[in-house]
């Protein structure tokens, strides 16, 4: 069938919606589908083929912080044109509460509309204040996705209704494979971390004082860290007796990042909070990697309430550093948390993900021939 | 500025008001309309499903006979029965796939006849769901503004049939829906063991 995505987001940076999108296109490609995708862009020639730019996302302050968005006179008429040229069975909006994209594919689209949310919210004025206008646009939307239990709650509770959950994807056969990174694991045990060094919620602060900790009764193990932010900074607030044993890999490449879960022994994820799916423990578990995350509902539910991983109190130091010895101790429980890892990952593989897509396309699609599938 | 100016101008924003909140009403009937088919179009093809699945023969008797009562029972009903007979095939489908004495599922799948019927069952049983609550999300979208004050008072949805939601026990056999990771396949490049 043909199908239309519509991408809020500027195409050309880093997020975990434009990669779903990407993803999702790919994967229904490979389905046999046609898909075209419209997306803010910053330059035009480095879209994929199947995508069309709508124009620059411009940085305007909304809901509380500075997001990049894409509107207007410009950007409106494209989308108009992309719905009228493209013929869609199924037009697919992201995150369609944002004043993006999305809501004017809304207002323009007489096709079968499906929106998916991403992203949960907290109640604010401003959202009641909005709610008339959402509600004209988004009551088009014939079949709501949430990809999150957190995502499904904030649209219940602003917008009224209900959605499906369909959870975010990975592919796994791109993590199940790599080289570690020369060195690694190492004989006294690895532990490794990805994320932004300067985000407090991301919880770097909460594993570096558990390695303390690790690193007194292991004196070999060493501690593998990835992600953009000062390296320096951190470096300089740690002791001088762990600091050789912590590794810095800066931003990494999707390649390394993949030869860098497979350079550990476990992964941690130790976020305090502000998660609402957890993409990179699925990432981890593909990789066969040992996960060890905080309780937080997206992780748990991920970690199949901790049978696919191991969870400890969200912020606590101590019984993480527990955690982690005990593991790194305990060949055994690896090996079963591993393998319990990948069996919980595959309900999460693109491949099943974008047939429960597709499930939800013949769903709002009119046209009730039998449809291809992959 | 005159009076009849603002009297002219009170009614256009009036009239403007009217006719979207018309467009509107029209829109959300329509939706709701065409989620009602798709929904009944789906539990038709179930029940068409576990029928022709019951008269093929690849099951034992009584399971063949408890399925095609339920099919038949869930095709012919009407009016609220509806709901509970659907349901009803529901529960007997979850107790035919979901025995732990012995694994149905695999069985038909093994078969190359029984194979496409089985997974279409698989896609028919989880697009109900989804079907339902989608159209239940029409419904109430469009109760919603039918329930404003202007829209009774000028009696805007009086043309159009009050929508209801569809209310059944839907949840699909456990076993069937395991049947998407069957068909994914297992991942044969996964070592065994981790590399040192």
């Amino acid at each position: 069938m043909r199908v239309g995505l519509v991408c809020p987001y500027t195409w050309d940076v880093p997020g975990g919606v434009q990669g779903h999108i990407r993803d999702l296109a790919e994967t229904l490609q490979s389905f046999g589908h046609d898909v075209s995708v419209i997306t803010p862009a910053d330059d035009e020639d480095a879209l994929p083929e199947y995508a069309v730019s709508a124009g620059r996302a411009v940085p305007v302050p909304y809901n509380g912080s500075v997001a990049r968005l894409c509107f207007g006179v410009l950007s409106a008429g494209r989308v108009r044109r992309w719905l009228r040229e493209g013929g869609f069975d199924v037009v697919h909006v992201h995150e369609p509460a944002a004043p993006s994209l999305g809501l004017l594919a809304c207002w323009a689209a007489d096709d079968p509309l499906v929106g998916t949310f991403h992203t949960s919210i907290s109640r604010s004025r401003a959202m009641v204040a909005a709610y008339p206008i959402l509600q004209t646009a988004l009551e088009k939307i014939h079949g709501r996705v949430a990809v999150s239990e957190a995502a499904r709650r904030t649209l219940v509770e602003h917008l009224g209704g209900d959605a499906v959950l369909i959870p975010n994807g990975v592919h796994v056969g791109r993590f199940a494979d790599a080289e570690p990174l020369p060195g690694w694991p190492g004989d006294g045990g690895a532990i490794g971390f990805l994320g932004r060094l300067d985000e407090p919620r991301k919880g770097l602060a909460v594993l570096l004082e558990a390695f303390h900790r690790v690193a007194e009764h292991r004196p070999t193990t060493r501690l593998l860290i990835a992600g953009p932010g000062d390296v320096d900074q951190v470096r300089r607030s740690l002791d001088s007796d762990i600091r050789d044993r912590i590794t810095f890999l800066g931003r990494v490449s999707e390649q390394d990042k993949v030869r860098m879960l497979h350079s550990v022994d476990v992964y941690v994820a130790p976020n305090t909070g502000g998660e609402s799916f957890g993409v990179v423990l699925l990432e981890a578990m593909a990789a066969g990697t040992p996960v060890v995350a905080s309780d937080l509902d997206a992780f748990r539910t991920v970690l199949d309430g901790g049978r696919a991983g191991r969870l400890f109190p969200p912020g606590d130091s101590e019984r993480l550093a527990r955690v982690l010895l005990e593991l790194l101790d305990d060949e055994a429980q690896r090996v079963q948390l591993a393998a319990a890892g990948r069996e919980r990952v595959r309900s999460y593989d693109w491949p099943v993900v974008a047939r429960a897509v597709v499930r939800v396309y013949e769903t709002v699609a009119l046209d009730l021939s039998p449809l291809a599938e992959g | 500025m005159p009076w009849w100016f603002w009297a002219i101008v009170a009614a256009i924003v009036v009239l403007t008001y009217l006719v979207a909140t018309i467009g509107r009403l029209e829109r959300l009937h329509a939706r709701v309309e065409a989620a009602r088919a798709i929904l009944d179009s789906h539990l038709l093809r179930r029940s068409a499903v576990v029928l022709e699945l019951a008269a093929s023969g690849l099951l034992d008797p009584a399971t063949s006979l408890l399925l095609a009562t339920a099919a038949h029972r869930a095709r012919t009903a009407a009016g609220t029965d509806r709901e509970a007979e659907e349901s009803a095939l529901s529960v007997a489908l979850r107790a035919a796939f979901d025995d732990e004495d012995g694994d149905l599922v695999a069985l038909l799948i093994a078969d190359p006849s029984a194979r496409s019927l089985v997974e279409e069952l698989e896609a028919v049983t989880t697009k109900i769901p989804l079907a339902r609550r989608f159209h239940n999300d029409a419904v109430r979208a469009t109760l919603a503004v039918r329930r404003h004050r202007l829209v009774r008072w000028l009696r805007l949805a009086h043309r159009f049939a009050e929508p209801t939601s569809f209310e059944m026990d839907d949840d699909p056999p456990a076993a069937l829906a395991r049947l998407a990771l069957i068909r994914s396949g297992p991942h044969e490049d996964w070592p065994t063991s981790r590399p040192a």
